[in-house]
């Protein structure tokens, strides 16, 4: 005890000016542990400055150092345990494990439907591919947007698009996962978010081409196609871990209905300013899209109108 | 300090002599020396720095100055210069400008950390902050293609004006991601020098790009919609 302590006293003797903290700090990085718990047994060396404090002209420096030290030494320690727990990103890091041809692999298989049911599926806990498959729909949607000239009064064309997407893979997947829980499926949260993520696929390529394409008809046949199948992966890998016949049936009804309302809405609801601004400018004289859909019989008609007018309603 | 951990020597002798504690590093005096230097010194400094980096991103070369001395000016005055830029071009008359602004601000920034987070997952070796300033400073095509845009849409808004920024705005994004590929672990198909061969892990590249390719195409995009009210 007495060598560290006097190690320390020694070197301080001379240096009365300074920082002591830059110099606290370079020497505890050199030192090992147990010589940083020497220079803490030792706080404020009573026993020194009581009997030469009137001799020794640098021993105030010398406490003030003791003091930096010890200040040095707690913000450290708390600053290093705060950034181990919070900014570890370590943690993330399997679920990212991926290669190229792995992820070109699921990205067309979330269009087949499985067909065995009664065999658990598996499914791949991985979160780039959905990950990225999100952001190319916001990149979509904000292609949408601008093109129908939407106009976002309290916030931003992209934070509303963000919010959209991102709001639908996190949230729908929590609640997902909790009416699995609730129906005993045998299903991860990650492997919920991997598989809702990947079924996005299908969203991404139907928005992309009817933003391009502004055809009701052929909106409703991607709709039905490329939804429908990406939607009855999903449902048949749901099934295929689930035990049950009414929580198959609710765990499956539930995530059908909301992916294949996410994308009526998210065509709908950026898609009928253009509509609007066609219906009054063309008068009389169509364009032809609008008379094929003027053409398809009148029940569908009345549907598109209802469904419209549900979800300006909804706005 | 180990070797003199055993010391032992009794408190009631006085210590005298004279003992040199090495000081750690040496930028203890490099700050000392750089703090005393006219203002006018250190700014042209960095400056220069700036610069450097600048001429880089336009002209490729075989060197990696631009990673080793990270710096988040440049990237700053882009993105600032850019927002300025991208103002003006919202529908609503009364909003000013003022969401574009956060907006492409937002963007700029929240992409670039996206891709640094995803890349250093995917196991890259480049550190957060080069990252961010690689990202940054490959931006300045896009920025120039936005210059060229607005004097070329003070000529009017037509169908060849269309074309001519269609084309500017997708040379400048190719340009912006083929600079951020040869930075980011060389160019197998063609002859472009290596400038980080062990940035990542050879057969990720792919990953790693496509968010990057996505990032400049939505910059990119905005750059395009962009009609002045």
């Amino acid at each position: 005890q007495g060598g560290g302590s006097a190690v320390i006293d020694m070197e301080n003797m001379d240096d009365t000016s300074g920082s002591s903290f830059e110099d606290m700090g370079e020497m505890h990085q050199r030192m090992k542990e147990e010589e940083e718990e020497e220079a803490e047994g030792e706080a404020g060396a009573g026993e020194e400055e009581d009997g030469e404090f009137l001799g020794m002209k640098g021993l105030r420096g010398q406490l003030g150092r003791q003091v930096a030290d010890q200040m040095w030494q707690g913000g450290k320690r708390q600053a290093s345990r705060a950034f181990s727990l919070y900014a570890n990103i370590d943690i993330l890091r399997p679920y990212f494990d991926v290669e190229p041809v792995q992820v070109r692999a699921r990205l067309l298989e979330s269009m087949i439907p499985v067909k065995m049911i009664n065999f658990p599926q598996k499914i791949a806990g991985e979160l780039y591919g959905p990950l990225m498959l999100v952001f190319t729909l916001v990149a979509i949607l904000l292609h949408g947007m601008k093109t129908s000239d939407t106009i976002i009064r309290e916030g931003t064309l992209m934070g509303t698009a963000i919010g959209t997407c991102f709001g639908y893979w996190l949230g729908v997947s929590s609640f997902m996962y909790f009416l699995a829980y609730l129906c005993n499926a045998q299903i991860t949260m990650v492997q919920m978010l991997s598989l809702l993520g990947y079924g996005l696929f299908g969203h991404c390529i139907t928005l992309f081409v009817t933003y391009n394409i502004h055809f009701h008809s052929l909106f409703y046949v991607f709709w039905l196609v490329v939804g429908g199948l990406s939607t009855l992966r999903m449902v048949a890998v749901l099934v295929s871990r689930t035990v049950g016949h009414t929580q198959r049936l609710i765990l499956c009804g539930t995530l059908a209905a909301l992916h294949m309302l996410f994308l009526l809405y998210l065509h709908f609801a950026y898609h009928k300013v253009v509509e609007g601004i066609l219906d009054t400018l063309e008068g009389p004289n169509m364009p032809p899209f609008q008379r094929v859909a003027r053409d398809i019989p009148v029940v569908s008609n009345a549907v598109l109108n209802t469904t419209a007018k549900a979800i300006a309603l909804t706005l | 300090f180990p070797g003199l951990a055993d010391v032992s020597i009794s408190q009631d002798i006085p210590v005298e002599g004279e003992i040199t504690v090495p000081v750690g590093s040496h930028s203890p005096d490099e700050d000392y020396s750089t703090l005393d230097e006219p203002v006018k010194d250190t700014i042209m400094r960095d400056l220069k720095a700036v610069g450097k980096k600048f001429v880089h991103v336009m002209y490729p070369r075989k060197s990696s100055a631009l990673l080793r001395d990270w710096d988040l000016w440049g990237p700053l005055v882009l993105c600032v210069s850019l927002a300025l830029m991208l103002q003006g071009g919202s529908a609503d008359s009364k909003d000013d400008g003022g969401p574009q602004f956060a907006e492409v601000f937002v963007i700029i920034w929240f992409g670039a950390v996206v891709i640094t987070l995803n890349s250093k997952l995917l196991g890259g070796t480049i550190s957060f902050f080069q990252s961010l300033c690689v990202l940054g400073y490959c931006v300045m095509p896009l920025t120039v293609a936005m210059l060229v845009c607005r004097l070329v849409l003070l000529a009017g808004a037509g169908t060849v004006s269309f074309i001519i920024r269609l084309i500017v705005v997708g040379a400048m994004f190719a340009w912006s991601t083929l600079g951020e590929f040869w930075l980011w672990g060389g160019c197998e198909g063609c002859a472009a020098p290596r400038f980080l061969a062990d940035s990542q892990p050879p057969n990720r590249k792919a990953l790693v790009v496509y968010p990057i390719f996505l990032f400049y195409f939505v910059i990119s995009w905005m750059i395009l919609t962009f009609t002045p009210q």
